[in-house]
């Protein structure tokens, strides 16, 4: 071949994709390990270990993550305010699943598919599965509430409305204890709404997050689960690439008869949905809902994840969620500080709490500058990036310099 | 093709529809910024038969809104230079408040010292806050956002935010988690003279005075000096201001530097005006002074400066009658609906962007 090596063929060579496509069987068989392997992976550990702990948060900001890159990785629409779904889903638990409408029905309370022991107990108690519905719902909702004055908008103004409804939700959060509806208070403000109801599903005992955490995990898992087929399904569909043509070219997409108005409000409410599912559960889970964890900077968290993950690229947000509640939850609090952190085991009387937010700063800029397109990026994104494009992708390669 | 299955667009809609609707929005625009001023005026002439009250609360935000505004240039030159919306100015601003405070004590300037030392105090301390803060947003530049030039939109973003989450670590290391008094070497809720029944505090002209000065210096470097015309050639068009011999990357260290040192000045302003500085004041200025230069319009310098006056006056009205805690949901419901009359911002030109 040395000698017969033309132009032509080194040009063919180099048109091979820079990672081989693995084929259905084998993509099949590695996503069965991978289950497998998450459903196992708490039976290594103590049931009320703090790994465990971080990755049920971890699964749970997963979801988040899938439905927020919904918003700005389909979609292209940079929502800066997603921290009012999480907000939405988290209230809608609280005031459905826990005492804190106790005056409710002359004291007695209202039930609806809860276990015996709560049955008994003053306030609203929902069933855990009917909850998560009533927060998809709720904040889908709220999802096309905040998307509709920026429909006019363009680029980074959508960014500021969105941040600016994610920053008033959060603040009547935080006030809500002096709002009342009918006597009713809107929340519990920072005090935060608390006992929460525990997951009850049909044939088990509720769970506890006292004894074993095991059980949510598997919760958590199944969550990401479920929104994780919804989502790739989502992106292969129609609705999935109307939201890329409209993040690409949104002009050129609306001339070929896409909606944009019922497009655009759809990411958000989807987005929405995912963000208080995950809510909702989080609310359960963590057994409190307070003001203080709809913080802007939640947002940022989440779009972190989005980004350094890939935009758009499903896989890359998974692990892009995955890598930053790690780091967040568990790598600085744990590994790096802490009584049983690796500075203290090597008997060094240093500490990185101090630290703890220049280090994930830090691990922000250099993972980004690492990897500019994100860990995983979108494959229609690869190759704009390196231009190795095929044949048939040329009308993907951006003529944008 | 059908006729039914085109969107109406606003093109069709005849000459006089499109002059009414956008009188329409020219007035919504208008009762929008109005309606909490005159709302608070008329309650104020029925209790106090005069508006004196109104005049406080317009002269507190002025003041307030001038330190927005030196922070909400700084985002809005960066914004319209790279379309970066540069989380870690808020940031930079703070690290300024925090280089001030530190040289009160180097310089030994305590509340005993005499006037003439505080003044040239303060003129030294406001340079090297400038000095420090531009050379920092330069740094900042060159290691987080240039090596992701040609990167993904949305790649700076994180490091800035990552740039943030560090400088603040950087001043919590400095000074601790609690809020720093600062000596209120001015005094600055002396009165010094009275309009129409307006106090006006030292507070208020050092604010006033300092700003003022420096928007116009930057105003017009900006539209009359040769890096000024390169800059604005550079926000325009990159690649073209490239092959017209203008050095990008120059330039937008300059950008950078001009943006860290009005975010110096505005630390030292505030932290004399509030005596009060904390290592995530940043966060927070940075939120406000972001929405005052997206409500101006973003990459609009005068926008930028009547976005955080705006802001500035909505913030003492709403603290001095509605209540502090609801101020944060004022201000952003004011953004919304200001956003929605006028979907470029107050003073934004509105342009097409493709893609």
């Amino acid at each position: 071949m040395s000698a017969a090596a033309t132009p032509a063929t080194t040009k063919r060579a180099r048109r091979v994709p820079a990672m081989p496509h693995l084929s259905g069987n084998a993509n099949k068989l590695l996503a069965a390990v991978v289950i497998l392997f998450a459903i196992l992976l708490p039976l290594f550990y103590d049931p009320l270990s703090g790994f465990i702990d971080a990755t049920t948060t971890a699964l749970a900001y997963v979801v988040m993550a899938l439905g927020l890159n919904i918003v700005v990785g389909f979609a292209g629409l940079l929502d800066l305010g997603y921290v009012a779904f999480f907000a939405i889903g988290a209230y809608t638990m609280g005031w459905l699943g826990s005492g804190f409408y106790a005056q409710v029905n002359h004291g007695k309370g209202v039930h609806v598919a809860v276990s015996t022991f709560a049955q008994n107990l003053p306030g609203i108690h929902i069933n855990f599965l009917l909850v998560l519905i009533a927060a998809m719902i709720i904040a889908a909702a709220l999802g096309v509430l905040i998307g509709t004055p920026t429909l006019r908008l363009r680029g980074d103004y959508i960014a500021i409305v969105t941040l600016a409804f994610g920053e008033i939700i959060g603040r009547v959060a935080v006030n809500g204890d002096s709002v009342k509806i009918g006597g009713y208070a809107l929340t519990a403000g920072r005090q935060g709404i608390t006992p929460v109801d525990p997951i009850k599903l049909p044939g088990l005992a509720p769970f506890s997050n006292a004894i074993n955490l095991r059980p949510w995990y598997w919760v958590a898992l199944g969550l990401v689960l479920i929104v994780l087929v919804v989502n790739i399904r989502l992106r292969d569909s129609r609705l999935g690439r109307a939201w890329i043509a409209l993040r690409e070219d949104e002009v050129a997409a609306v001339s070929m008869g896409i909606p944009a108005v019922k497009t655009k409000l759809l990411a958000y409410a989807t987005g929405a949905a995912f963000g208080g599912l995950s809510g909702a559960f989080l609310g359960s889970y963590l057994n409190t809902v307070n003001a203080d964890q709809f913080e802007f900077s939640f947002s940022i968290f989440v779009l972190a994840m989005v980004i350094l993950g890939g935009l758009g690229s499903i896989w890359g947000v998974v692990v892009g969620a995955l890598l930053l509640s790690y780091i967040n939850r568990y790598l600085i609090p744990n590994v790096l500080s802490g009584p049983d952190g690796i500075p203290r085991k090597l008997g060094l009387n240093f500490d990185f709490t101090e630290l703890s937010f220049g280090i994930f700063g830090f691990l922000l800029v250099i993972m980004m500058i690492l990897r500019p397109a994100g860990l995983i990026p979108e494959r229609r994104r690869r190759l704009e990036l390196t231009g190795e494009a095929g044949e048939g992708d040329t009308e993907l390669v951006s003529v944008r310099a | 093709m059908e006729a039914a299955s085109v969107p109406r667009t606003p093109r069709r809609q005849s000459k006089a529809a499109v002059a009414v609707r956008r009188f329409v929005s020219l007035y919504g625009l208008i009762i929008v910024l109005l309606i909490l001023p005159v709302v608070y005026g008329i309650q104020d002439l029925q209790q106090d038969g005069n508006l004196v009250r109104l005049g406080q609360n317009f002269k507190d935000g002025l003041s307030n809104g001038a330190i927005w505004a030196l922070i909400a240039l700084g985002y809005t030159l960066v914004y319209g230079i790279i379309e970066l919306i540069n989380f870690a100015h808020g940031d930079v601003f703070m690290i300024g408040s925090f280089v001030t405070v530190s040289l009160f004590g180097t310089i030994g300037l305590t509340l005993t010292t005499g006037a003439l030392g505080v003044g040239l105090g303060l003129v030294v301390c406001l340079l090297i806050a400038m000095v420090v803060c531009g050379s920092l947003n330069v740094m900042i530049e060159r290691v987080a956002y240039r090596p992701l030039r040609g990167a993904p939109k949305l790649a700076p973003l994180i490091t800035a935010v990552g740039m943030s989450f560090i400088l603040q670590n950087v001043g919590l290391l400095w000074k601790g988690g609690s809020h720093q008094s600062v000596p209120d070497l001015l005094h600055s809720q002396q009165h010094v003279f009275t309009i129409l029944g307006v106090t006006v505090t030292r507070g208020d002209l050092l604010a006033i005075c300092a700003t003022v000065p420096l928007v116009i210096l930057l105003t017009s470097f900006i539209s009359r000096s040769r890096l000024g015309k390169a800059m604005r050639a550079t926000a325009q068009d990159p690649e073209a201001a490239r092959l017209m011999g203008i050095n990008v990357d120059t330039t937008i260290s300059l950008t950078f530097l001009l943006g860290g040192l009005l975010a110096g000045a505005a630390g030292l302003i505030y932290a004399v005006y509030q005596t009060d500085a904390w290592f995530f004041q940043g966060f927070e200025a940075g939120l406000i002074a972001f929405t005052a230069a997206v409500m101006g319009g973003i990459g609009n310098l005068r926008g930028a400066v009547l976005g955080g006056l705006i802001i500035g006056f909505i913030q003492q009205i709403s603290d001095n009658r509605i209540g502090a805690t609801w101020t944060p949901v004022i201000v952003f419901a004011y953004l919304v609906l200001i956003m929605v009359f006028r979907p470029q911002g107050l003073l934004g030109e509105e342009t097409r962007e493709a893609g």
